[in-house]
């Protein structure tokens, strides 16, 4: 760099420095290229979202879960992200893939595990050991520093609001249909309910997992978490999924 | 702006111009060897650019040159940790489970391979040390619901039970609610409460435990034994021993007995497949209860 060069560049510096609009100006220019860059990719999400079978809106009960567990904050100890390592996979399964949180509003990854990550906890005990699990730790797991969530059985869903819950997530991208949302309460219900039929349930929600959890016949918030965390992980059809057209 | 530099005196440096209170900026120029590594991360940031998947487009981001992806990444480490495993575990899924045991090398394996396994998978159910708790069977003790040897430990474990996802799962009979679906009135519940009471050599109401005796006899025995000795064909518990998965107290039996709770495992061949299933099988037989 030769002498004068230096001087021009720095010269033209020391004019932005003391030129607040210019300042202003220059600096809304490189935020957004690096913003152009980084987010404007994310709209043409078929680049980011791998083409899988089986994958479908969560059923009435399980959103109501869904909702139970975020509220709850369980994401604060609790991860749904397996990394693509080999102790993770090892452990917990199939690495996560981004098509399992596309009906996600918000997502569950999680940044911290004080307790395991629970991307595909679903079928990996029984419902009884959830309730058991969710009512008292530490009475199926006496190293376990959870605290218990008994209250949840005594708290009874409302199936009126459960219908606005799907239509909002419809809003936002989520393909529930107006017969899902017309016949969210039954099917809340349905599932949740000890020999209830579920038929029409299952048609519409494939792979949900109906029973009375709780054994109390309401429809109480254990119930709609226990059958939220029995579904996590298990939609996916792995046995169809094609991997190597999915490197990333 | 050349025809205003300043020079400081003392140091020799260039000033900035600024003055305060007599004192005045220098303008020292950066240290040589921050400058320089300041130069080589942007040359190493193009390479890296080059080198490995970095710009994203509009399908898809670019590649690098390298062909480097995390998934292709944990693919290629779990083929080399299956092929490490592979020799092993071909052995044991070809081997009757029997013969696995016979053979010092395949048993350290399965043993080895079925203690982490077992870690990872069965803890939260049956404990730490596979004492179970109430509800979850015991795995060290000589009291076995299906069967204690090692062909029906990895059936079960394999297949499951009142597995809702495994064809070949064990199916066993519900036991009625006697209580819940009126089967049997309060007065008679109560009496045969104390009958198993009096199977077990617990402290029981002897007026009563006679009385229950023909409903036991008529309800009871055809799952769990005449002299309730359970039945391992139907996952019926032994009553007559001090072993009880849902507790032993009266409330406990009359509970079970009123609206019986009813265990669930799940199938764990489609999780980890055959050869993993034989390794658990032969590490819970290990355990002392084996038959």
């Amino acid at each position: 760099m030769s002498n004068t060069s230096n001087e021009n560049l720095l010269g033209f510096h020391s004019k932005i420095e003391r030129n607040v609009t210019l300042l202003l100006v220059l600096s809304l220019l490189v935020v957004t290229i690096g913003g152009i860059v980084e987010i404007a990719p994310l709209f043409w999400i078929q680049n980011t979202i791998e083409k899988v079978k089986g994958m479908r809106p969560y059923s009435p009960l399980e959103l109501a879960g869904r909702d139970i567990y975020v509220r709850e904050g369980c994401y604060v100890c609790h991860s749904q992200m397996i990394r693509p390592f080999r102790d993770e996979v090892e452990r917990y399964g199939h690495y996560s893939l981004a098509a399992e949180s596309m009906y996600d509003h918000p997502f569950q990854w999680g940044s911290k595990r004080t307790g395991p990550d629970l991307a595909r906890v679903g079928g990996r005990y029984s419902s009884e050991w959830h309730l058991e699990h969710l009512k008292n730790p530490r009475s199926v797991v006496p190293e376990s520093i959870m605290p218990p969530y008994a209250f949840l059985a005594n708290n009874e869903l409302d199936a009126k609001a459960i219908a606005a819950h799907l239509v909002a997530n419809s809003r936002v991208g989520v393909p529930y249909n107006d017969e899902m949302i017309a016949s969210a309460a039954d099917d809340m219900m349905a599932q949740a309910t000890a020999g209830a039929d579920t038929t029409a349930l299952l048609g519409r929600y494939p792979k949900a997992v109906a029973a009375d959890f709780d054994g109390n016949p309401k429809v109480t918030e254990m119930d709609a978490l226990i059958a939220y965390l029995q579904m996590l992980g298990t939609l996916v059809d792995f046995s169809v999924y094609e991997p190597d057209k999915n490197q990333r | 702006m050349a025809a205003n530099r300043k020079v400081d005196k003392v140091s020799g440096v260039e000033t900035t111009g600024h003055t305060w209170d007599g004192i005045e900026e220098l303008n020292s120029p950066l240290p040589r060897w921050w400058l320089w590594t300041f130069y080589a991360t942007i040359v190493f940031a193009m390479g890296y650019v080059i080198a490995y998947p970095a710009l994203p487009g509009l399908s898809g981001a670019t590649q690098g040159l390298l062909g480097w992806s995390s998934r292709g990444d944990i693919k290629s480490e779990m083929q080399l940790l299956n092929q490490s495993r592979a020799a092993m575990r071909t052995k044991i899924s070809a081997t009757p489970i029997q013969q696995v045991v016979a053979d010092a090398d395949m048993r350290q394996f399965a043993v080895s391979s079925g203690a982490a396994l077992y870690k990872v998978n069965c803890v939260q159910c049956h404990g730490s040390g596979a004492q179970g708790s109430k509800g979850f069977p015991n795995l060290n003790d000589d009291s076995w619901l299906f069967g204690g040897t090692m062909e029906q430990i990895q059936q079960t474990i394999a297949h499951g039970v009142r597995s809702t996802d495994d064809a070949e799962t064990r199916v066993p009979p519900d036991m009625p609610k006697f209580g819940a679906d009126q089967m049997l009135t309060a007065e008679q519940i109560d009496q045969v409460t104390e009958t198993v009471l009096q199977l077990s050599n617990q402290e029981h109401d002897q007026a009563k435990a006679a009385a229950g005796q023909q409903v036991f006899v008529e309800q009871c025995a055809s799952c769990h034994g005449e002299a309730g000795q359970g039945n391992q064909e139907m996952g019926a518990p032994q009553l007559n021993d001090a072993i009880w998965l849902r507790g032993n107290t009266r409330e406990d039996i009359r509970a079970q007995i009123n609206s019986p709770k009813l265990g669930m495992m799940p199938a764990w061949n489609g999780r980890l497949g055959e050869a993993a299933t034989k390794e658990l099988a032969v590490y819970i037989h290990s355990l002392g209860g084996g038959q």
